[in-house]
């Protein structure tokens, strides 16, 4: 999969500004990105269910705006909002889809109860959707997404309103198709799930890439490899003002309104310093830099919507 | 485990010698699938419908006309007209709330647009079901019609294919309404101002020459009056040439612009 210069425009507004990635076969490929940032988007280009405003894209070296329905014949997709049909039974989703690919129904059958075996549904098999669990509900469209034995699965947000459980158990499936050399794209808000998926991984912003990597290269680029954090118990005290004390001890500074950041090598370090200098901070955590340190400073702290 | 062992390559998934269906017939299915689930009911109502207003209407009511209405008994006069105003009330329902349905509430048409099936398939597999179940409906409303000594003509089988044709005519420009509205509040404006007034009004149960002379081109403007026009003289047997080309090519003219217009409100809708 090649995109280059790909970009989506609604109007005048541009949702996705021109941007280059490659993605190569059974790779495990994230988007990550505040809300608006141009995931879905772009998914949606990929997915080919949405034309291309300009730029190019090839997916299994073919261009959408002619083969789309060949494309999509060859690859999986799972929505951001479910589309199950909430009347019918679990089986009568997967049979209704597999047949818009035109699968015979043996094959369909046959597919249907190991996929309902993979994401633990088979005995929930003859039971109408609507009364399901949002992680049931989950699961299934997963296993309907597979029916059609995909080589490209794309996820848009697999495991946003799913509990610890459910999560890790699609994590778990997910891993399991990757290494049946299923490629995949994936969104999410959660750091943690780009970093247990993702072999390389895109943070957009403002339609663009702010910057793409492996998880750990991405920490290594953008971040330090331990981050102190202290909070402060007594509202006056100014972050800023104690940053600026403690120059020196860290590479970068984030003072936050009762929490100062200290990005750097040795934690544990300058925290001994911090203390040797007499301030007392309510609490200090010496933790590893994560994914959601780099998201953070890659993408802004404030809210978006 | 592996998810590939019955299922043959990517690029073949049926196992080599079969035929592929056509994409719109995919989209259709999932019509029949849903319809599964409430065949017994709507089969029920298909056949009690007809006999309720043919005993009410035609036997009841019609034992007041004492005089031939357009020269055949009321019974006569009003069986075929019921039978085009059913047409005209299936293609309504059909394309309402399904395709709103279908976009908003179960997301269906989305549904299928993730695989190989394009908003083309989309529109016409989901009318090609409504013509079915059309087919389905005047069918049975013809026999039971038969059943009351309404059927004058052998040429009545051919109001099951009118009955369908009526049925489209108002199904593909409500389709292409319905996929441009944002909530169902435009339906009840589509039954209180169009499809009621034509039930009543577009020569069903009264010849339109009764209406106020001003009414009259008015309501041989309205799809129901062909629709019932064409239904009457085949089931009687009175078939003039010139008038039936021009009903036939009216109803399938307004098929045809519904059908461009949906083309275009369900790409803006689906296509984004």
């Amino acid at each position: 999969m090649v995109a280059r210069g790909l970009t989506k425009r609604f109007g005048n507004f541009v949702a996705v500004d021109a941007i280059d990635f490659e993605i190569g076969r059974g790779e495990s490929y994230g988007l990550l990105g505040p809300n608006g940032a141009g995931k879905t988007s772009t998914m949606r280009m990929i997915a080919c269910m949405s034309p291309v405003s300009d730029g190019t894209l090839q997916v299994l070296g073919l261009d959408p705006a002619h083969d789309g329905s060949r494309i999509r014949g060859r690859i999986g997709i799972v929505p951001q909002e479910d589309t199950l049909d909430l009347e019918l039974t679990v089986l009568d989703n997967l049979m209704v889809y597999g047949r818009y690919f035109d699968l015979p129904r043996r094959v369909i059958r046959e597919r249907a109860a190991q996929l309902l075996d993979f994401t633990q549904l088979s005995d929930r098999a003859y039971d109408k959707v609507d009364p399901l669990s949002g992680g049931m509900k989950r699961r299934l469209t997963i296993a309907r997404s597979l029916i059609s034995d995909p080589e490209i699965l794309i996820l848009d947000e697999p495991t946003t309103g799913l509990d610890p459980q459910a999560r890790h158990l699609l994590w778990d499936r997910l891993y399991r198709l990757k290494q049946q050399g299923v490629t995949q794209i994936i969104t999410t808000h959660y750091m943690d799930e780009a970093e247990q998926l993702c072999d390389r991984l895109a943070v957009m912003d403002g339609g663009r890439f702010a910057a793409e990597g492996s998880p750990s290269e991405l920490i290594a680029q953008y971040s330090n490899r331990e981050v102190l954090e202290l909070r402060f118990r007594d509202p006056d005290t100014d972050t800023a003002e104690v940053a600026a004390r403690l120059s020196g001890l860290a590479q970068r500074f984030e003072a936050l309104p009762d929490r100062l950041l200290l990005y750097t090598d040795d934690g544990e370090a300058a925290l001994a310093e911090v203390h040797r200098l007499g301030l007392r901070p309510e609490s200090a955590l010496v933790r590893r830099s994560t994914l959601e340190d780099v998201f953070l400073r890659l993408t802004g702290r404030s809210l978006v919507d | 485990m592996t998810l590939t062992t019955t299922a043959g390559t990517h690029s073949d998934p049926g196992g080599g010698r079969r035929r592929t269906s056509p994409t719109w017939v995919r989209s259709m299915r999932y019509w029949m699938y849903q319809y599964k689930r409430t065949w017994r009911g709507s089969i029920t109502t298909s056949f009690l419908y007809p006999v309720l207003y043919l005993a009410a209407m035609g036997l009841g009511l019609g034992s007041l006309v004492k005089h031939p209405v357009d020269g055949v008994r009321y019974l006569d006069f009003l069986a075929p007209g019921l039978l085009a105003s059913t047409a005209m009330q299936i293609g309504g329902n059909e394309s309402m709330y399904p395709v709103m349905a279908a976009i908003k509430w179960l997301r269906t048409y989305f549904a299928m647009l993730a695989t190989p099936l394009t908003v083309i398939d989309v529109l016409v597999g989901h009318l090609v079901w409504i013509a079915v179940r059309l087919v389905m409906v005047t069918s049975i409303y013809l026999v039971i019609m038969a059943a009351f000594g309404t059927v004058h003509s052998v040429l009545a089988v051919l109001a099951v294919p009118v009955g369908v044709l009526t049925g489209l005519a108002f199904a593909a420009p409500i389709a292409a309404f319905a996929a441009a509205q944002q909530n169902d509040t435009g339906f009840s404006t589509i039954y209180r101002f169009g499809l009621i007034p034509l039930f009543l009004f577009s020569g069903t149960f009264f010849p339109i020459a009764q209406l106020p002379g001003w009414l009259q081109p008015i309501a041989q403007a309205t799809p129901l009056y062909h629709g019932v026009a064409l239904v009457r003289g085949l089931v009687l047997g009175h078939v003039d040439l010139a008038a039936t080309a021009a009903h036939l090519g009216y109803l399938v003219g307004l098929t045809a612009l519904g059908f461009v217009a949906a083309m275009h409100t369900y790409r803006r809708r689906l296509v984004t």
